[in-house]
């Protein structure tokens, strides 16, 4: 690897910033992901189907 | 699996559970080798080693457009075609698109303080480029504070249209306007002004962000249609009360 020279301190800065702005938006998604899990493990939980899982009502000829 | 069939969220979701570890395995390989590439790279005769911030300030500019193109579209299909999954994509895609904006904001002070003399100055290019964050941040107040979901949908596709007509603005800006930002060295008429032992890990690095975006928003797609099935059932569960 190169020496960073006389502007190290931009540099390591512009990556650092990169670096906080790319966790940020994996630890979003993946917080935002188990977040919307929970709630609907809960509402299953409580019985709360929806409607594509409820079942039809059987119509007797 | 026809592409009309991705149509229906659940069949996306099931496209998003096989395609996300392979994504995001792609873009972990990409990001390693186009950083080691990058780390490697010769410094430029003129700016010597800060040629480095390109390598994250370049491709953070790209899929900053990119976005608000993609966005753009899925407008057209919440406006036009009412498509389901269109409003999901704009929603998932705007706080991505808005966090690269920012990036390429500040990575390119960050190099322009030590080549231009100054963090910030209020030329063509850095200011449609601020413009472009500022209107990612009206997409998402739209979406965060409207009452009705829909509301905020119709609203935020008529911002996103509107606001696409800044992106020929950022694109064409060093050519229409005297600016301190260089003219573009990558895509140009008469190919790219930069020596391959700069542009190619530039290319790399772009293709881990490119990587790197699409997995974000097949994940943000996939946290969104989960997120209207909360809702959906907690409505159902209200109404039952």
């Amino acid at each position: 690897m190169n020496s960073l020279g006389p502007h190290a301190d931009f540099i390591v800065a512009a990556y650092a910033v990169a670096l906080l702005v790319v966790a940020g938006l994996i630890a979003w998604v993946l917080l935002d992901y188990s977040a919307q899990n929970r709630l609907l493990g809960d509402l299953e939980a409580r019985g709360v189907k929806r409607r594509s899982r409820r079942k039809k009502p059987v119509i007797d000829a | 699996m026809p592409l009309i069939d991705l149509a229906n969220p659940t069949r996306f979701l099931t496209l998003c559970r096989r395609a996300l570890p392979w994504l995001a395995g792609a873009t972990a390989i990409a990001f390693a080798i186009g950083i080691v590439m990058a780390l490697n790279a010769p410094d430029d005769y003129q700016q010597g080693a800060t040629v480095k911030i390109m390598f994250l300030h370049v491709p953070a500019a790209w899929l900053s457009m990119f976005c608000w193109a993609l966005m753009s579209v899925a407008a057209l299909g919440t406006l036009v075609w009412r498509h389901p999954l269109a409003d999901v994509a704009a929603k998932a895609a705007a706080p991505i698109g808005a966090a690269l904006t920012l990036m390429c904001l500040v990575t390119g002070s960050l190099w322009g303080r030590p080549m231009w003399g100054t963090y910030w100055v209020w030329d063509a290019r850095l200011t449609s480029v601020l413009v472009l964050f500022l209107l990612y941040l009206g997409v998402l107040a739209l979406y965060w504070t409207a009452d009705e979901p829909s509301r905020g949908a119709r609203g935020a596709a008529v911002l996103i249209l509107v606001g696409a007509i800044n992106l020929p603005i950022i694109k064409f800006s060093v050519d229409w306007w005297n600016t301190l930002h260089q003219p573009e060295s990558v895509l140009r008429i008469g190919g790219s002004a930069i020596d391959p032992s700069i542009l190619n890990p530039l290319l790399v690095m772009a293709l881990a962000f490119l990587l790197l975006f699409v997995t974000l928003l097949l994940a943000a797609m996939r946290n969104e249609i989960l997120r209207r099935r909360v809702r959906a059932m907690q409505m159902l569960r209200a109404q039952r009360a």
